[in-house]
């Protein structure tokens, strides 16, 4: 572990200015992923601002019947908070998706949303890597790819982002609130992650300081029922091979099947939270039969490029977007 | 059959009793010293560089910026660390030469004031390579194939009975398919770890220790016979220390590079203590792992489901640096009786870290083939797969022709199919569903070899009014404080609470490995041919200081019967339409291992051993990219070991009436590895049954089933839409 600097910040433009100062300075929450970067060698800072400290661990309710949820909030917290199990299923369930009760209740809300890929290749500093070491190669590509990306991945990187909580939040329609040297703004969440292109070694579109303080939910629309479904190997602590988040509006007609409004975001397949918007805009006003949920996935997927490693995920994401909307539309749930 | 001539069976007072774990209260508290935990006063800390290529020569090695870094004390790398006497196991003799075997191999080692510096000194050592071309990928068609001399069990390589040629071509039904089981690796929760003092050869009065190794080993003995003529030291100088152990699953059954590394550090530093402990990363390249099989396996059957022919063919892998082959055919030439038989291994030593014992090496991947091609062929013939092993059941040991002690396979089965409600006949894959969920059931036979290891020998001595019995034993979590105490005190006659035990450490007799399901039955002849001698030499009343000391009397039924255990394991499992995840909500395994000595303790090895088949058959799988020679998935987040949540409801019996009379006095036989062996196959098996989708590589996911699984439409039209 190389040595650094440890602060403890008492205010958040106090953690902002320290971090913005200075090139290696980072920014410590829950620890979770950053620990393993400091022991790895994947992250090597001179300075380490612990944040901690802050103010900034409640779930309030916004003025507009929304949610706002605190940066620092562990994320054990809003899974067992009654207003999110009831206005924000997707949200609780993404959330007990993820990892172990220990790490949960360790974690925190911006962390999570900004930690970072768990692809084998990033996490080894003996092999090439373009997010770890710019311009050294990605050695996931040709290599151990059953976690890699199948969707607006580039020749740079086809890592995934490894956050279910950030799939929920992407078919939520959140926001973000950032603080920075210049003052705080706000992001729509879609904006938050970027695809690799060929600067796979941001994850962000934050600036160097900037410091994500809460994270703030619309009220959902009427009648939504909403649902997070994660298919993995093992049934708890592990990434997703693929999620699905969806959100779903029952049209007044009789059919339990015909949605009024449809909104889809898929996890494990991108290096950003997946927004499905072409299988979303083929599901609207369509009964939601089998066939129909294929034919969307399909014309979704129609953008992505598949390797021996993940070919399977084409027939998995069909086939979790299906599970995902009959429990929407049945109400059964029958995956967990 | 000859006239026993067995062991004299001891009579069980407290044997036999759910005794709860003598150490359980200090293991609670934190008191009970893994290896790091042990006092050592101003130890320094080691940290190893690892080579980043598979195969050539370190160049060189510039260790300037290392030695710079405040705290360092210390590198050693081939061109200045100490010698060891005997370098012909090249495992053992690290940091000798500039060669270059494997990927992760150490090529230097740092020693600092902490364990932080010394991470961070390893990273500043430069190393440059000339790099040769490797071959790390197990391929059928490997130019470095050859047949072994022996197998790891010291059995052929080769056996063959019968024409198996001419009776594949004149069976009615065959089976004729190849299954893969992947690296797995053991990943014990305590990783290796050592604290080495190089005392010196004027230690004490010139007989005390020359070097202590506080260490986490299945065996004190086995150190220290390994590697007292590696480092050049009478084997009664080096002391090993090991009196809890947090796991091993074989991987710790003989010292490891990591060991040797830690002795040639104190030795540079002495007196000065050293304390290596080898990261989870690292364990994944230096401490064994489980080798990587292809099997083809054709099974040739009459009309009725009787076997005339059993062929298993066996392609593995080995280490270039040192070879190590996995007895995968052994229990194949036992299991079931067919007048045509052969068992091959082919091995291909590549440019890869040292594979060694995982639990059940040999057994777990052989049988897994073997059960569920069984499986495969009762499909064929159209019978219950628990039927088709009744009329396979051999009457002698097929291999050697040895009466079985006592073979009781068949009431395992029909016990376990009472017991789990198994539907007999033949099998209708695809048959039921629960909602979204298809459901199948599986079940598979088991077998462990009755091992009683050589070399055991112990103390016992009446001090204070109570028995100090030693021997060099290890208990790795298995619970042997515990039941050796049972043993002993039954051996003596006397109550628990009179016995006071010591293992773990060189300081008592020599002892055999707790490895191979032998470390019960061996430890416990010794202890009880011990117990005999004392009473014999100093009677009910010994007086203080009252001592005898005895080895393990010879055993002819060894020779003249064939001493196996046997289990049947049973699953029922869930794979989602959609998804393909597969759930495991039940599992079964009935047992006939003898006597159980502590039937808490037993249970507890049952259970892990199943769990550990669960988890071999759903999710272990160490990914060795072939570009670089390494494991890639190497950490406990990314190697995947069963969670909890992934284990339901698990039972474990045991037939209670089994005594064991052949073997050691006890009337048990070793428990500690038939839990796995089979329980992956049952799982296969059963997600067959669910799913019509026959995976014959470990481990099956969700992936592989998704291609196989039928459609919708489809899946209703084969159950006739009864559940849709």
């Amino acid at each position: 572990m190389t040595p650094f600097t440890y602060t403890r910040a008492h205010d958040p433009a106090s953690a902002v200015a320290a971090v913005a100062g200075r090139p290696d300075a980072v920014f410590l929450a829950g620890g979770s992923n950053l620990v393993d970067h400091l022991k790895l060698g994947v992250a090597t800072p001179g300075e380490v601002v612990d944040v901690t400290g802050l103010a900034l661990t409640g779930i309030e309710d916004g003025s507009d019947g929304g949610l706002r949820i605190g940066a620092g909030v562990r994320n054990s917290d809003p899974a067992a908070d009654a207003r999110v199990r009831e206005r924000y299923p997707v949200l609780a369930r993404a959330l007990l998706a993820g990892a172990s009760p220990q790490i949960r209740h360790q974690a925190s809300t911006a962390g999570n949303l900004l930690q970072r890929t768990r692809c084998v290749y990033f996490q080894d500093t003996t092999t090439p890597c373009n997010k770890r070491e710019p311009g050294s190669g990605c050695s996931a590509i040709g290599g151990y790819e059953r976690y890699a990306a199948i969707l607006g991945a580039s020749p740079a990187c086809v890592a995934t982002h490894p956050s279910d909580l950030a799939v929920a939040l992407r078919v939520l329609d959140a926001s973000v609130v950032v603080l920075g040297p210049d003052g705080e703004r706000r992001l729509p969440f879609g904006e938050l992650h970027r695809l690799p292109g060929d600067d796979p070694s941001r994850d962000t579109t934050l600036a160097h300081g900037e410091l994500v303080t809460a994270v703030e939910l619309p009220a959902p629309p009427p009648g939504a029922r909403s649902t997070y479904v994660k298919v993995r190997d093992r049934a708890s602590y592990a990434f997703a091979l693929v999620s699905v988040a969806a959100l779903l509006v029952p049209s007044d007609a009789g059919d339990p099947r015909d949605a009024a409004q449809v909104r889809l975001a898929f996890g494990g397949v991108a290096h950003v939270p997946w927004r499905a918007t072409r299988a979303e805009e083929a599901l609207t006003g369509v009964r939601l039969t089998d066939e129909a949920i294929d034919a969307a996935v399909e014309l979704e997927l129609e953008a992505a490029t598949t390797s021996e490693g993940t070919a399977y995920k084409r027939a998995m994401l069909r086939g979790t977007v299906r599970a995902a909307l009959r429990e929407l539309s049945t109400g059964e749930r029958t995956l967990r | 059959m000859s006239e026993p001539t067995g062991p004299t069976l001891l009579d069980p007072v407290q044997m036999g009793r759910p005794v709860g774990r003598l150490d359980g209260r200090r293991k609670v508290l934190g008191v009970a010293p893994y290896a790091v935990e042990h006092e050592a006063e101003g130890a320094a800390q080691a940290a190893m560089v690892a080579s980043t290529v598979p195969r050539g020569r370190v160049r060189s090695i510039d260790a300037t910026a290392a030695r710079a870094l405040p705290g360092v004390l210390a590198v050693l790398d081939h061109t200045n660390a100490p010698r060891v006497a005997d370098g012909e196991d090249r495992e053992f003799a690290p940091l000798q030469d500039d060669t270059v075997w494997f990927r992760r191999q150490p090529v230097a080692l740092v020693v600092a004031e902490s364990s932080e510096v010394a991470r961070e000194a390893a990273a500043l050592v430069a190393v440059e390579y000339d790099e040769e071309p490797a071959e790390v990928g197990l391929r059928p068609d490997s130019p470095r194939l050859y047949t072994p001399e022996k197998l790891s069990d010291g059995s052929e390589s080769d056996t063959s009975a019968g024409d198996v040629e001419a009776a594949l071509a004149a069976a009615t039904h065959v089976v004729d398919e190849t299954y893969a089981t992947p690296y797995e690796h053991n990943n014990p929760m305590e990783p290796h770890a050592t604290i080495a003092t190089w005392h010196g050869e004027d230690a004490g009065l010139g007989d005390g220790p020359v070097l202590t190794l506080v260490d986490s080993t299945q065996g004190v003995h086995a150190v220290r016979s390994s590697l007292a003529p590696v480092l050049g030291i009478e084997p009664e100088r080096l002391e090993v220390v090991a009196p809890y152990v947090g796991g091993g699953f074989g991987s710790k059954g003989a010292p490891h590079v990591n060991v040797v590394l830690a002795a040639l550090a104190a030795k540079a530093l002495a007196p000065r203590p050293v304390r290596l402990t080898v990261t989870r990363q690292q364990m994944f390249a230096l401490v064994g792992y489980r080798t990587a099989t292809i099997q083809h396996f054709r099974l040739g059957a009459d009309a009725d489901g009787r076997l005339t022919a059993i062929s298993h063919d066996v392609l593995e892998q080995s280490a270039a640096i040192k070879e190590f082959v996995e007895q995968t055919g052994s229990p194949t030439r036992s299991m079931y009786a067919a007048p045509n038989r052969r068992t091959t291994h082919r091995v291909a030593r590549l440019d890869v870290a040292i594979p060694f014992w995982m639990r059940a090496p040999g057994e777990m991947p052989g049988m897994f083939a073997h059960e569920v091609a069984m499986d495969e062929l009762a499909h064929r013939c159209g019978l219950d797969p628990i039927e088709l092993r009744v009329r396979n059941e051999p009457d002698v040991d097929p291999e050697t022709g040895h009466p079985f002690g006592r073979r009781r396979l068949l009431e395992c089965l029909r016990r376990g199919a009472e017991r789990f409600g198994w539907e007999e006949g033949p099998r209708a894959p695809l048959s039921r569903r629960e909602g979204d969920w298809l459901v199948g059931t599986g079940v598979a036979s088991s077998t462990y070899p009755a091992n009683a290891m050589p070399g055991n020998e112990a103390t016992v001595t009446f001090e204070h009014g109570c028995y100090a019995v030693g021997i060099g034993a290890a208990d790795i979590g298995t619970g042997s404080w515990t039941s050796l105490t049972q043993v002993t005190a039954d051996a003596l006659g006397v109550g628990l609470e009179q016995i006071r035990l010591g293992i773990g450490d060189t300081r008592y007799p020599s002892a055999s490995v707790a490895g191979g399901s032998s470390g019960l039955s061996s430890w416990g002849i010794a202890i009880t041919a011990a117990a005999r001698a004392f009473r014999e030499q100093h009677g009910d009343r010994p007086s203080e200081g009252a001592s005898a000391t005895a080895g393990m009397p010879d055993n002819p039924d060894l020779q003249e019967y064939a001493l196996n255990s046997y289990g049947a394991h049973f699953a029922k499992v869930r794979v989602h339409a959609d998804t393909g995840q597969i759930r495991v909500p039940r599992m079964l395994g009935v047992f006939s291992v003898g006597r159980a000595v502590n039937p808490t303790t037993l249970r507890s090895q049952f259970l892990g051993g199943m769990v550990m088949g669960l988890s071999a058959a759903l999710f272990e799988e160490s990914v060795r990219d072939p570009r670089f020679g390494h494991v890639v998935t190497q950490d406990l987040a990314s190697y995947h070991v069963a969670a909890n949540a992934d284990v339901a409801d698990l039972d474990a019996i045991w037939l209670d009436d089994d005594v064991e009379t052949h073997l050691n006095p006890m009337g048990s036989r070793g428990a500690g590895e038939i839990g796995i062996v089979g329980s992956p196959a049952a799982i296969v098996n059963a997600v067959f049954d669910a799913t019509g989708v026959r995976v014959r590589d470990l481990p099956v996911t969700a992936d592989k089933l998704l291609a196989g699984l039928l459609p919708q439409r489809e899946r209703d039209h084969v159950l006739g839409d009864a559940s849709a």
